[in-house]
């Protein structure tokens, strides 16, 4: 594999906090993991398997304690900060959980932001936020702000968002985590499209099993480290007869009893690392649903 | 994300919580309004000052005759032996030397306050001798007839100049002009006959009397006819009118220089020149000083404004956590970050300023009316205030800003 392939690639990654005092906490136990272009992969686990670190790290909010993180090719410990926020912006998209779109400005600025922040010009700044709002069918929402706005409508803002300066990678955390399981189909199939047609690599941290599975590859996480790798059994399933692109050979169990696994191969833990029990989660997501969305 | 987009997202950030953005200005507000309207009113009272005193002419210097002995300044009066007083000749000599510079010189002699009385018309009075120059001094304005002239002076003809007050309580609409006069003072009985009438200008200061005939005019008769009656030969003080464009401050000091030539040898007397120029100079000065003083004072309140300020930014950037650490993770450099709260606390604080600078103009223009003085608001104070109100967002706003700049991604995103 050579390295123009590879989108990311993480080597022994640790990540420590409170690092040298008494209280040291490690969070990621040597991680490898690589990521090629265009691959659609989950990451599921515990909470407190390390998840949400992986992602911060990902997303270079974070920086590992050690180990190299190599982002298109190149070392992300070469960047300086203010580097790091403009790659934040231009080559990655962040979908979370709570949307955290920015109150009191329309659903329209929302979307805009980015390109705000990458300086694109206000000509340029205005197509490209209508043709965001088009893809994810929310142009009369537009001039909404996000209060006025119901959480599966918030979440394709988000993702409108995150595709703003058109990144190659889209790293969602739960994005479906706080919907009810039709609003999170819809966002799921977003993620598909994006994936399908727009060729994006797409990280997605998930409960869902459902959902998992439609991935191209399941990445398991356990107390820091990769425990499992296997292809997702329902993503050629989800693309109906399309050539997979995935050889599900190229992934081995590394460890498949260290998980408690149900029939599926889930684990069935249902807490969350958001505590935001109030939000109904993804729970069916039947595949009769998800032919009706698709068809 | 430049200044523009900044400025746009300070407004809609202020818009959205108003009660709160009017609360954080008010500081800022009371502190500018009262700097400028203090400022409005110091400057409005320099302002009449100067005027009316420019009315006497800036371009006026008085020589007057010192005491060296004396302690104080000024004091000088009866004792001053005829020998020490300034003569007509150093005068024709002072004039001679500078005839580019002088344009009249102001001659008066004080006679004593009297009385003019025609059956049961009466008019208070106080009778004077003045040269021709007196009147350009003093800017005194011929409403009928004729001022003094020098043939008057040379033939010491009993000709009289009177008040427009005093011919109406004499004459009433009867013609004045050719009129004859007797004037009573104390030492002196004459007859004059009127050949002119200056407009009478209630003083400022208004002293009321209920009968008009008791307000004391002055009657101006000729220099020569004063100086005979008061046995004068000389002057303790007289005027110098300078022409346009004479730097009356410099002119000054060479009269001086030149007038103290004839007292070099007296110990008793030296001759000292001041400028009206002058006068207005330091008497504007000190009022700017004091006003100054009162609005640096009154600038405290802007520092509690700005205080206020800066409290506001830390609870909205505490409230916004989450939204920075969203702005982080969609791109937003910590510098973007930092501006982005500076300019939304200018905004505060230059809105603040600006409803501050017309509220204080409308304190100090209503100030300034009731007692009397023509409101000037200053242009460069509102300036100055404007300015000063964005330097307390700058420096009340970066604290709070940079702590949400240096805010961990992370933990901003997962602020509850």
């Amino acid at each position: 594999m050579t390295a123009t392939t590879e989108m990311i690639r993480l080597e022994k990654i640790y990540k420590r906090y409170y690092e040298g005092k008494q209280n040291e906490l490690q969070v990621l136990n040597g991680i490898d993991l690589v990521v090629r272009k265009g691959e659609f992969v989950s990451i599921v686990g515990e909470s407190g398997s390390g998840k949400s670190t992986i992602m911060n790290i990902l997303g270079v909010l974070d920086r590992p304690s050690e180990g190299t993180y190599y982002l298109d090719g190149t070392d992300i410990d070469t960047y300086s900060d203010k580097e790091l926020s403009r790659i934040r912006g231009l080559k990655i998209g962040f979908v979370f959980q709570t949307f955290n779109l920015i109150g009191r400005i329309s659903a329209r600025r929302n979307i805009e932001m980015p390109m705000l922040y990458a300086h694109v010009n206000s000509k340029d700044r205005a197509l490209r936020t209508d043709e965001l709002l088009d893809m994810v069918g929310m142009t009369d929402r537009a001039k909404h702000q996000p209060n006025e706005l119901s959480g599966g409508q918030k979440q394709r803002i988000a993702i409108a968002r995150a595709m703003a300066n058109d990144p190659a990678i889209l790293l969602a955390d739960e994005p479906t985590g706080a919907l009810d399981s039709k609003t999170g189909r819809l966002v799921m199939d977003i993620f598909h499209e994006l994936h399908e047609k727009r060729g994006k690599t797409v990280v997605l941290i998930t409960h869902s099993k459902e959902l998992a599975e439609e991935t191209q590859r399941v990445i398991t996480l356990s107390d820091g480290e990769i425990i499992k790798e296997r292809p997702g059994r329902n993503y050629a399933k989800y693309y109906g007869n399309k050539q997979t692109a995935v050889d599900t050979d190229d992934y081995d169990t590394i460890d498949g009893e260290a998980v408690d696994y149900d029939e599926d191969g889930f684990e069935t833990d249902d807490s969350d690392d958001y505590e935001i029990e109030d939000f109904p989660r993804s729970k069916s997501g039947s595949s009769t649903t998800r032919r009706g969305v698709r068809a | 994300m430049n200044i523009g987009e900044n400025v746009l997202m300070a407004i809609s950030s202020l818009r959205s919580n108003k009660m709160r953005a009017l609360l954080t200005m008010l500081g800022i507000i009371i502190g500018i309004a009262s700097v400028i309207a203090i400022m409005t009113v110091g400057n409005s009272l320099t302002g009449s000052l100067t005027e009316s005193m420019q009315s006497f002419g800036v371009g006026n210097i008085t020589v007057s005759l010192q005491s060296t002995r004396a302690s104080g300044r000024g004091g000088v009066g009866m004792n001053i032996a005829p020998s020490n007083l300034m003569t007509d000749a150093m005068i024709d000599d002072l004039t001679a030397e500078y005839p580019d510079e002088i344009d009249v010189i102001s001659l008066s002699e004080q006679v004593g306050s009297g009385q003019t009385v025609n059956g049961r018309k009466y008019a208070n009075l106080s009778l004077m001798g003045v040269n021709v120059g007196y009147f350009t001094a003093n800017s005194i304005e011929l409403e009928s007839g004729r001022l003094i002239t020098q043939r008057d002076i040379d033939n010491k003809k009993n000709g009289a100049v009177v008040s427009s007050l005093l011919a109406e309580n004499m004459f009433g609409e009867e013609d004045p002009i050719g009129q004859t006069i007797v004037i009573n003072t104390n030492s002196y009985v004459d007859r004059f006959t009127i050949v002119g009438v200056y407009t009478y200008e209630a003083s400022t200061m208004g002293i009321s009397t209920s009968n008009s005939a008791d307000v004391s005019t002055t009657v101006y008769i000729p220099l020569s006819i004063a100086q005979k009656v008061s046995d004068a030969a000389g002057y303790t003080n007289f005027t110098v009118v300078t022409k346009a464009g004479v730097n009356a401050t410099e002119f000054t000091d060479k009269i001086t220089t030149f007038m103290n030539r004839y007292y070099s040898r007296n110990d008793n007397f030296e001759v000292s020149a001041y400028s009206m120029e002058s006068m207005v100079e330091s008497v504007t000065e000190m009022l700017t000083t004091v006003s100054m003083a009162i609005a640096a004072i009154a600038a405290i309140s802007l520092l509690v404004g700005g205080i206020g300020v800066m409290n506001i930014m830390m609870v909205s950037i505490t409230e916004r956590t989450r939204e920075i650490g969203t702005r982080k993770a969609i791109g937003a450099t910590n510098g973007e970050i930092r501006l982005q709260f500076i300019v939304e606390a200018i905004v505060i604080c230059l809105v603040g300023g600006i409803i501050g600078i017309i509220l204080g103009i409308t304190l100090g223009s209503v100030a300034a009316n009731y007692l009397g003085y023509s409101a000037r608001p200053s242009v460069s104070v509102m300036l100055l205030a404007a300015g000063f109100s964005m330097v307390i967002g700058v420096f009340f706003g970066y604290y709070p800003a940079n702590k949400a700049a240096k805010m961990d991604p992370i933990e901003a995103l997962r602020y509850e």
